[in-house]
Parts: structure tokens; sequence; C-alpha cells
């Protein structure tokens, strides 16, 4: 089973409609009983008290932030080095959901942070890397926006997404070494370096469901996106109907 | 160990802030999603009853022009 | 340096001199955002003093990614982009050289002015001199990485707002480099060389990135 199996638009959308059921009912268990271990299972936090309850959506969510970014990367070297057609359907299907997941994470990371540093936003280095990671999801979905053509603008933002990747470590030291220039060792650490199991346990059952969210939103948008490219060759095809012989100098319908 | 899941302590507004924005966000996806699917669905039905057939690219499996699900 | 890359150099910063000036309107710009500091934060001479070089590096961080969408803009409406993509050149050289010509003609007059800048915001000489440098350093760096925005977004009708969106993520480690080094010469929390030789390490980055990435982006919005 090659990922060129999939190359086919139209076996892709019948594997994704295939696969979406088991999909969500893994998801939605998945998502119960982290739900359920989280507010009756987790204890309190002897540190921070019951606040270590936002932990169970923060920490999946910007591990999701980080992933999303992974598959795009990885959908990009898709499209510029395979050539493989529904990998650019993949990065742009990605990129909303990227951008989603940051913002959870950046929301829940400050509604974190007011009670436990007093102030809902300081330049943390992992708050800031992920609020530069928040500009670039927003960068990418303006660029895939912007541009008529639909592999033209994948393979611009595939561009764009690699030079991010290469960029996003070179960001993260550089925020880091920014940081420790600045606030001299008085960051309260978020993680320390043992985790109890029962904050452990539904921790790992809330990332599991969030990432199963992500494929199962990923998917959906993917049919969506394969489905937007027909609509759009059909509506190319019919304005070029009348003239079919001269079907090079289609015009662009309107979006 | 069970607790009571409606004291959440005095930081409870955050707590549930949190929660309400991520269902939030999550729904919004999801709709999202939802609603773009419809949209495309009757396009699609438009321009078939338009008579316009799929472009020759995809159309050589012919058992999968009408979409399942 | 081999013929066409010389001529195609001279070529660049002749149009780029002649036609609208496009490097002293930079430098105009680098004027009025530092003149519009201190109105913002207060005519406070020690508070100037101690964010004068971030605000010289912000000003020439606006500044050039306001020059960046004629780099490849203006050779696209008269057609010679593609010319060049069709002369069998190594795209990424002609990249490289192009930048090379926007940051001459762009890039150098705001290095230039920084010292005389500076004054306005009582830095010290030898802050004066730590900011140039940097700048020195640093802005070829940002033309590099703006390249990649500018390629990409060649084809946009109003692609400049878009540039910046985009390149300014990209250009955060030169500017914190930049900053630190600069900062560093004064009140040295760390030795200067430390934050100077991690920007030349991303300037010497941008040189390979920008180039091989922008001839990529150049290729595909073409054919």
């Amino acid at each position: 089973m090659a990922i060129w199996d999939f190359a086919n638009p139209t076996r892709f959308v019948r594997l994704v409609d295939r696969t979406l059921p088991w999909l969500v009912t893994a998801c939605v268990i998945a998502f119960g009983i982290g739900l359920y271990k989280s507010f009756f299972m987790a204890p309190e936090d002897y540190q921070q008290g019951d606040t270590v309850r936002i932990m169970f959506i923060h920490v999946p969510a910007a591990w999701l932030a980080m992933m999303c970014y992974s598959v795009m990367a990885l959908s990009s070297l898709g499209t510029l080095v395979w050539k493989h057609p529904l990998a650019d359907v993949s990065a742009k299907a990605a990129a909303p959901l990227g951008a989603a997941f940051t913002f959870i994470s950046l929301i829940t990371g400050s509604l974190w942070g007011k009670p436990m540093w007093g102030t809902y936003w300081v330049w943390d280095a992992r708050l800031t890397s992920v609020l530069v990671l928040f500009i670039m999801y927003l960068g990418l979905m303006a660029l895939w926006r912007t541009m008529e053509d639909p592999i033209k603008a994948g393979k611009a933002a595939a561009v764009l997404t690699l030079v991010g990747a290469l960029n996003l470590p070179i960001i993260k030291f550089s925020v880091d070494w920014w940081n420790t220039l600045h606030q001299p060792a008085s960051v309260i650490r978020m993680d320390g370096p043992t985790i109890h199991p029962d904050i452990l346990v539904p921790l790992l059952v809330m990332a599991l469901a969030f990432t199963l969210l992500f494929f199962t939103l990923h998917l959906m948008a993917m049919r969506n996106e394969v489905m937007r490219r027909r609509v759009r060759a059909m509506r190319l095809k019919a304005a070029a109907g009348p003239r079919a012989a001269s079907a090079t100098a289609a015009p662009q319908p309107a979006e | 160990m069970t607790m009571n899941p409606f004291d959440l302590g005095p930081h409870a507004g955050f707590i549930i802030a949190s929660y309400v924005t991520t269902f939030g966000i999550v729904a919004g996806l999801i709709l999202w999603v939802l609603i773009d699917r419809a949209k495309q669905k009757s396009d699609l039905a438009d321009l078939e009853a338009q008579g316009i057939k799929r472009s020759a690219a995809t159309s050589q499996d012919p058992a999968s022009e009408e979409t399942s699900g | 340096m081999t013929g066409w890359m010389g001529s195609l150099f001279r070529r660049e910063l002749r149009l780029a001199v002649r036609v609208g000036g496009s490097g002293l309107v930079g430098v105009l710009f680098f004027l009025a955002v530092v003149t519009v500091i201190p109105f913002g934060v207060g005519p406070d001479l020690n508070l100037l003093a101690r964010i004068g070089p971030a605000v010289l590096w912000i000003g020439a961080l606006l500044a050039t990614l306001l020059g960046l969408d004629r780099l490849f803009q203006a050779d696209r409406d008269d057609g010679a982009l593609d010319l060049i993509l069709m002369s069998g050149r190594p795209t990424e050289l002609v990249v490289l050289v192009k930048c090379a010509a926007h940051w001459v003609a762009t890039g150098l007059p705001l290095v230039i002015a920084a010292p005389v800048l500076a004054i306005f915001l009582n830095l010290e000489p030898v802050a004066i001199g730590a900011v140039t440098i940097t700048l020195l350093v640093g802005t070829p760096a940002l033309t590099l990485i703006g390249a990649i925005g500018a390629s990409l977004t060649v084809t946009l009708r109003r692609g400049g707002l878009l540039l910046a969106v985009l390149v300014i993520p990209l250009a955060i480690p030169v500017l914190i480099f930049g900053v630190s080094a600069a900062d560093a010469a004064v009140n040295d929390p760390v030795p200067f060389l430390t934050p100077f030789s991690i920007l030349c390490a991303l300037t010497l980055i941008s040189a390979v990135v920008g180039p091989f990435a922008s001839a990529a982006a150049l290729r595909f919005s073409s054919d």
C-alpha cells in the first residue's frame, strides 16, 4: 500500500469516506475518556491547584501546533520533490487547522499565565516562539488566499513552508537566547522534571484525542479541497465550453 | 481518587474560560469544514445539473462519478 | 566576477539609482521612523539612548521591507525577468547578484545614514560604531531573506503588504542578534563578539538559503 495509491483524488475521496466514521468514533471516545479523567481523576497539583486542568488542553494544542507544521513541511516536500498531486491539498488543508490550534495554545497559555504569573502575557521564550509560529501560519494562509491558481499557490506556499521549517529552529534558538539575556532565570518552569502519573495519563489521553481530532478535520478539509478543485476545473471547462477549440484562452471565473 | 469536578478552586473562571474558548474554536473548525463541504456539494450538483461533465483528467474512473457518503 | 554577473550588477545598480531613486526614499523613510519615535516615547535622552540601537534596527528593517517589492516586480512588469530566467544562467546566482545590487542601492545608504540618525538618539560613540557595524553585517541578511518574500509575491498585484508579513517572522533572528550585539558593545551583559558572530553566521546562512528558495519560487511562478 504505497502513498502513490492515493494519488488519484477520486480514490482518495473514497478512502476518506470509508475511514472517517472510524476516526470520528475514536476521536469522540478519546475525548470522553480524556475529559472524564482530567476532571474527575486528576488530582490538584500541589503548586498550581486546579489550574493544572488547563494543561490538559494547553499542552496537546501546543503539540498539535508543532505537529501540524511538520505535516505541512512534509507535504511541501511532497509538492516540490515528489510532485504528489495531493501534497499541496494536504498542506493547504492543514494551515487553518494549525493556526487554530496555535491560537488555542496561546489563549489557554495566557489564561494559565494569569493565575500563575499574575499577568496574561509574558515575553517568555516559549510563548514568543509560538506567537511567531502563529504569524507564520497566518502568512501562509494569506499567501494561499491571494493566489488564484491552486497549483502555483501550492508551490509558492511549499517554498515558504520549507524556508519556515528551516527557520523555526533558528527562531527558537534566538528567542531562547534573547530571553535569557533579558530575564535572568526568573521564569517559572511549567513542566517539572517529573509529572505525576495521575496527571500524565489524562494528558496523554487528551493528546491522543487532539491528534485524532486533527487528522479527522484534516482529512475532511482535504476532501473539501479536492471537491473545490473539481468544481473549479468544471467551471473553467464550462466557461471554455462554447468555443472549446480556443480553450487555452479560458477566462477565469470569479471564485 | 474521585473528586468533585464542580469545585475548581479560586481560579475556576480561568479554567472554564480556557475550556469554553477551546470548545468554541474547535466547534468553529468543525462547522467550517461541514459548511464548506455542503457548499462544494451543492456547487458540484449545480454544475452537473447544467450538464457539465468532469474534466478528462479524472474521468478514467467512471465508477466514481457519484460521490458516496 | 564573470562578465555577465558584472553587467547584470551594473544594470541593476543603474536602474535602482536612476529610476525613482529608491535608495534615497528608503533613507528618508528611515529618518521619518527615527523622528517619530521620540514623539511616541517622549524626549527623555536616557531612555532614547537605551532603546536607540533597537530603534535604528527596527527602522532599518522597515525601510528594507518597504523597498523589497521592487526587487523583482519591475523586471517582471517589463518582461526582463522572463528573459533573465530563460538566459540559461543559474537562477540562484542571478538572484544573488540582484540582491547584491539591491543592497548597494538601498541597504548601504541606510548603513551610512545610521551614524547620523544615532546622534538624534543620544547614542555614545561606541554604540554608534557598534550599531553601524551590526547594520553593515545584518542588512544584507534582511535583503536576502526578503528576496524570498519578494519572489513569492512577484505575481501579485499588491504584494507589498503580504511580503512584509511573510518576511518579518523570518527576519526576527537577525533583529535579535543585531540589537543584542549593538547593546552588548555598551552594556556588556555578554561579550560583543558572541552575538556578533552569530549575526555573521545568520547572514551567511541567508546568503545560501535566500537565493535557492527565491530562485525556486521564481521558477515556479513563471511556468
